[in-house]
């Protein structure tokens, strides 16, 4: 027998790599270091600078990409200028929610649990909370789920696909289970989202398996060439191609794959909400473009249907359901629901608008997702006793947070702004291109009910804008709620509400570059 | 060098964020940071106005385009800024006499616990103000109308304590937006006949458009004009504005911002040649406007509010000239220079008054005050010979060339412009001098606890060299018709024309008429004591003590039936408009409440959904696709 050893391009796997070997390395920190303080910051040292040189060394990448990019390890990886696009805003959001996880309150307190492994409200929790244990592991494992995420956006094989896909997954799942305050609802969210997703994945799992059959191959390109030769089984493939989509309108948040959202979002402890909103998002977005544009466009016809649906589907009961949430983390979820229907209107057609319009529209609904989640962590209800407890979360407790802490309300009030694409922010900017791309590809009817959707779900952003601006702190509840200002979380908010305006002022450079990005490379004959 | 320019706007621009962000950590420092900013923008404009010189005459227009702003299908927009002798001229007075103001602003606020509060804002003011005049398009220069208008907000309404002052502001910023209803309109007409909003396509296709369009253009930029500039109908908010602190008086609502009309107007000269109704009715304003404000100029006793009425009747001479066609042009530009500095320098004489007052305005507590102050009444006075008018300071040479252009032309025009021109002439010599001789002369008329001493000298410097150019500035721009020449690549080269009388006689009756105001001034101020309490006067002096009842006309003709009208569409909002959008969100919510129970928190029928969505849309793709 003989064993060649694979010939395997590294450089172009760089960023991937920085950030899966940072994340092993911090799980050796989890060991060596002892001191919970000392370790917490060497942890949030390792991931931001793992991120940022990943950061960097994409742009390289980028810079000197010839030609459309580079195939990698025998066609399983593509890496081209769309990936490294995708890749490029998985790690600033990753950044950003890496920022969101290190942030304390003012007494101290942190997002996490300060040991996942005991029961809410028992003795060994006291205990572990008074002692100052933390759960550093946090940090690993959101390195974990980025390094998987830019995997996922890069990954031209669908068994591969599979790998990827658990690989940033399952520390999602963990990831919410963690929270600090109302862990019942933090770990039901997680064992919803780990129960729905695995069976999403065998979904998926199954579907890659009948393509299998149908065509023989688990490569996206050499999938397409077998489907164009029509040697393949019909119903199979079909089938096939159905759950393969499925198992991806699960991760993208799209109706009738949706009902992990609302109660994963809620439960989970915030800054993870804001950094699986963004990045989960864009992720899984980035993966069913490729799939699509390379793979199974020449069912393209049938998958319509699908698409049709779920975009119709996510749309009308996001924004129908968002309208009665009294929860805001709850209404932020149903929201993201309905964008999800948004992202899928632009697939209509399959145009080559929609490669840079889809990432655009990706960039603006995770900046507007962070920096919403960021503002929820700031305000906090005060208990009893005067110290400040979790977060405030029902909608009536925003009530007058204009007079409280207008910069905050501010804020958040350009993100809802920015969620329903009102002109000069990025979220504006988004739908248009989105939307401009569903009319290229005949998507109107589609864009006709975005649009009125888009109008309706202004109604409960405006309706959030006008709770905290127009409405009084009701008469003695003035001491009941607590307004955080963590600098990290201010940085954060900071950061993504200058981006959400500059990217809808001036939009010009990020799309031209987008643009520069709407390229896929498909490598034949594998 | 010239592709450097877009420095001028984002050196303050930045400075500007930096001081709002930093917090009270920059307080010890922020104000030269401010300072800092904007001297530096001098000194590029300064580069950039070497380097223009040393260009031939045609060549000094440059273009930097600096990015595409709205890209887009029918209206495709770029960022870029038009760097020619206007806007230089332009960017010269705002840096220049923008940085005295800022150094003097060091020392008058300096007890503010808010100075570098106060700093950011007329840093911003600055960066708004080189965009406006450095913009390339109607729109990017829309922008730059905006935030000179946010910053002028802001800096009336600085001691927002004072709730006065915060209406004040208010009403600056609600004139300011019906003159912006124009400016959009404008747009919106420039864009539906030329299919562009940037000043070379608009410009090159005016000469096609028909007169029609390009009258109805004119009047929405005139009205655009008028509330930037507080010329008739829209001038009342500009006495009210003298509410926030003297160095934003010297600055926005007397050197600069409020000229922001006059220059749209010269701007736009390739669309008002083509509309000579248009112009006429900009001449028309301006002439009311010159008259009106002097005539209120008299009645006050107010320093800050005689010094508004001033700068309002100077603009509608600037208006009048530049309403004139291109024989008025450069001259209202002139005018709009030399006005600047002995504007500015008088207005940052009555800051160094107050100051030296307790925040004192009432002149008819000042008097003798020359004595005490001896550099505030030097500086001041070559200021106010400068607006009467004398030869040889600034105020002749830019004034008396109006008044000659204003009586050319045929018909009744040159009568009844040029006639408004000399008499303002005149009312003009008689209100500033009772001004100056009510402050500096006559006997002292102070409170017990005033104690009148020279100001500190950051104040008196920038106030000796806004002097010195009062004085010089006018001299030396007129000799050889430098000026003229350096803005005709702009304003075009135009033929000299015979005003209908001769001009050494309308010199002559310009003297007369002024120095018989200096003198009537001198018996009714300079030489007899003044009464404390204004005595009640005729008809005339209340109706311009109360700025011709202007906010009572404006009450009972738009606020009154503006409040109706709100009140009505409130009611129809409350009833119809909310009624339908409630019962319509009621019935989403209704469906939202049906769909909840699908959501019941059961993974196991969340699976379900999940299976039996996707079996469907198989079966529908699988069967339906056959």
């Amino acid at each position: 027998m003989n064993f060649v050893t694979p010939e395997i391009a590294w450089a172009p796997l760089a960023p991937i790599l920085i950030v899966l070997v940072a994340a092993s390395a911090a799980i050796l920190i989890e060991a060596f270091i002892r001191t919970p303080a000392t370790r917490r910051l060497v942890q949030l040292a390792v991931a931001l600078v793992a991120l940022v040189a990943a950061l960097g060394t994409a742009a390289v990448q980028w810079a000197l990409l010839d030609g459309a990019g580079t195939v990698v390890m025998d066609g399983m990886i593509t890496v081209d200028r769309q990936a490294l696009a995708w890749q490029s805003m998985i790690l600033v959001f990753g950044v950003l929610g890496m920022i969101l996880f290190a942030a304390r309150t003012r007494a101290g307190e942190e997002s996490f649990t300060p040991l996942g492994s005991t029961a809410p409200g028992s003795i060994e929790e006291t205990l572990a909370r008074r002692k100052g244990l933390q759960l550093t592991e946090v940090f690993p494992l959101g390195l974990f789920a980025v390094g998987g995420m830019m995997l996922f956006t890069s990954v031209t094989d669908y068994i591969f696909l599979f790998v990827a896909l658990e690989v940033f997954s399952l520390p999602l799942y963990i990831l919410v289970a963690l929270s600090r305050r109302r862990r019942l609802l933090s770990q039901e969210g997680a064992l919803k989202y780990f129960l729905l997703g695995a069976f999403s994945s065998a979904i998926f799992l199954f579907g890659a398996a009948l393509v299998y059959g149908a065509t023989a191959h688990t490569s996206y390109s050499a999938v397409a060439y077998a489907m164009e030769l029509g040697g393949a089984n019909d119903a199979l493939l079909v089938t096939g191609a159905v759950m393969i989509v499925a198992g991806l309108l699960f991760k993208i948040g799209a109706v009738p794959f949706h009902s992990w959202t609302p109660d994963a979002y809620q439960g989970a402890p915030t800054p993870v909400t804001a950094f699986m909103a963004a990045a989960t998002k864009a992720a899984a977005t980035a993966a069913l473009l490729r799939i699509m544009y390379t793979s199974l466009h020449p069912l393209e016809w049938e998958l319509s249907w699908l698409f049709w649906a779920a975009a119709i589907a996510s749309m009308a009961l996001g924004t129908v359901l968002a309208l009665v949430q009294t929860d805001v983390k709850r209404m932020l979820a149903y929201s993201s629901v309905a964008h999800a229907g948004f992202i899928l209107v632009a697939f209509a057609g399959l145009e080559g608008e929609a490669l840079s319009a889809l990432p655009f529209y990706l960039l603006a609904y995770g900046l507007a997702s962070i920096g919403a989640f960021a503002v929820v962590t700031q305000v906090r209800e005060r208990t009893e006793d005067g110290s400040v407890g979790a977060e405030a979360v029902r909608l009536g407790q925003w009530a007058g947070l204009g007079k409280r802490s207008p910069l905050l309300a501010g804020a958040m009030s350009l993100f809802l702004l920015s969620f329903a694409g009102i002109p000069l922010t990025a979220g504006f900017v988004g739908k248009f291109e989105a939307f401009s791309a569903a009319i290229a590809g005949g998507g109107w009817p589609l864009v006709l009910i975005a649009v009125v959707a888009s109008a309706v779900a202004a109604f409960f952003y405006v309706r959030l804008v006008v709770l905290m601006f127009l409405t009084d702190v009701p008469e003695g509840a003035e001491d009941d709620i607590a307004v955080e200002d963590s600098p990290l979380v201010r940085l954060v908010i900071w950061v993504t509400a200058v981006a959400t305006v500059l990217l809808g002022i001036l939009p010009a450079g990020a799309l031209g570059l987008l643009e520069d990005a709407a390229v896929l490379l498909v490598s034949l004959g594998a | 060098m010239l592709s450097v320019t877009w420095l001028l706007i984002a050196v303050p621009l930045v400075s500007a964020f930096v001081l709002l962000l930093a917090g009270r950590r920059a307080d010890a420092y922020g104000h030269w940071v401010g300072v800092g900013a904007s001297a530096s923008a001098f000194v590029v404009g300064l580069i950039a106005f070497v380097q223009m010189l040393g260009l031939p005459g045609e060549e000094r227009a440059t273009s930097v385009h600096l990015s595409s702003w709205i890209p887009g299908t029918e209206l495709n927009l770029d960022a870029g800024l038009l760097v020619d002798p206007l806007s230089m001229t332009f960017v010269l007075l705002i840096t220049f006499v923008g940085t005295l103001i800022h150094i003097y602003s060091v020392a008058y606020m300096e007890h503010d616990p808010d100075r570098r509060r106060f700093f950011a804002y007329l840093n911003m003011f600055v960066a708004a103000m080189l965009l406006l005049v450095l913009a390339d398009s109607f729109l990017l220069l829309f922008v730059g109308w905006e935030g000179v208008g946010l910053a002028s907000y802001l800096l009336i309404g600085f001691w927002n304590q004072r709730n006065e002052y915060a209406t004040a502001a208010n009403k600056a910023f609600i004139a300011n937006r019906i003159g912006d209803i124009g400016l959009i309109v404008a747009m919106g007409l420039m864009f539906s006949t030329f299919g562009a909003v940037d000043f070379a396509t608009v410009f090159d296709a005016a000469p096609q458009a028909t007169a029609a369009q390009l009258t109805a253009i004119g009047l929405m930029l005139l009205l655009a004009a008028c509330g930037k500039s507080a010329q008739f109908p829209l001038q009342s908010w500009l006495g009210d504005a003298m509410a926030g602190p003297t160095p934003v008086s010297a600055l926005i609502h007397a050197a600069t911002m409020v000229t922001a009309g006059v220059y749209l107007i010269v701007r736009s000269a390739p669309i008002f040649n083509g509309a000579p109704d248009a112009q006429v009715v900009v001449a028309l304003v301006g002439a009311v406007t010159l008259i009106l404000g002097a005539l209120i100029g008299m009645a006050k006793d107010d320093l800050k509010k005689a010094l508004a009425a001033s700068t309002m009747s100077q603009i509608g001479y600037m208006m009048l000239a530049a309403g004139l066609g291109p024989i008025g042009y450069a001259f209202a530009i002139f005018h709009l220079v030399t006005h600047g500095f002995f504007k500015a320098g008088m207005f940052l004489g009555a800051g160094s008054v107050m100051h030296a007052m307790n925040d004192q305005v009432n002149m008819r507590r000042f008097g003798a005050l020359r004595g005490a102050m001896v550099v505030t009444w030097v500086t001041f006075g070559l200021g106010w010979l400068a607006i009467l008018g004398l030869p040889p300071f600034s105020g002749f040479y830019s004034k008396d060339k109006i008044i000659e252009a204003a009586f050319v032309g045929e018909g009744w025009q040159p009568w009844v412009l040029g006639g408004a021109a000399l008499v303002g002439a005149g009312l003009t010599a008689f209100y500033m001098s009772r001004l100056f001789f009510m402050t500096f002369h006559g006997k002292a008329r102070w409170t017990d606890d005033q104690h009148p001493h020279e100001s500190p000298l950051l104040m008196t410097v920038p106030m000796i060299i806004l002097a010195v150019g009062s004085a010089f500035l006018g001299l030396i721009l007129a000799s050889g018709d430098r000026f003229t020449h350096w803005l005709e690549p702009v304003t075009g080269h135009v033929e000299h024309h015979e005003p209908v009388l001769p001009v050494p006689v309308l010199i002559g009756a310009t003297l007369v008429l002024v120095i018989a105001g200096v003198a009537l001034a001198w018996l009714k101020y300079g030489g007899r004591d003044v009464a404390l309490e204004a005595p009640t006067g005729s008809l005339a002096a209340i109706t311009a003590r109360n700025d011709f009842f202007q906010d009572s006309v404006n009450r009972a003709a738009l606020q009154r039936p503006g409040q109706h009208l709100t009140r009505t569409l409130v009611y129809l909002d409350a009833t119809v408009v909310d009624g339908a959008v409630n019962k319509q969100a009621r019935g989403w919510a209704g469906l939202g409440e049906a769909s909840r129970r699908l959501q019941n928190g059961q993974v196991r029928s969340y699976a379900a959904t999940m299976l039996v969505g996707l079996v469907i849309v198989a079966l529908i793709i699988v069967v339906g696709g056959r």
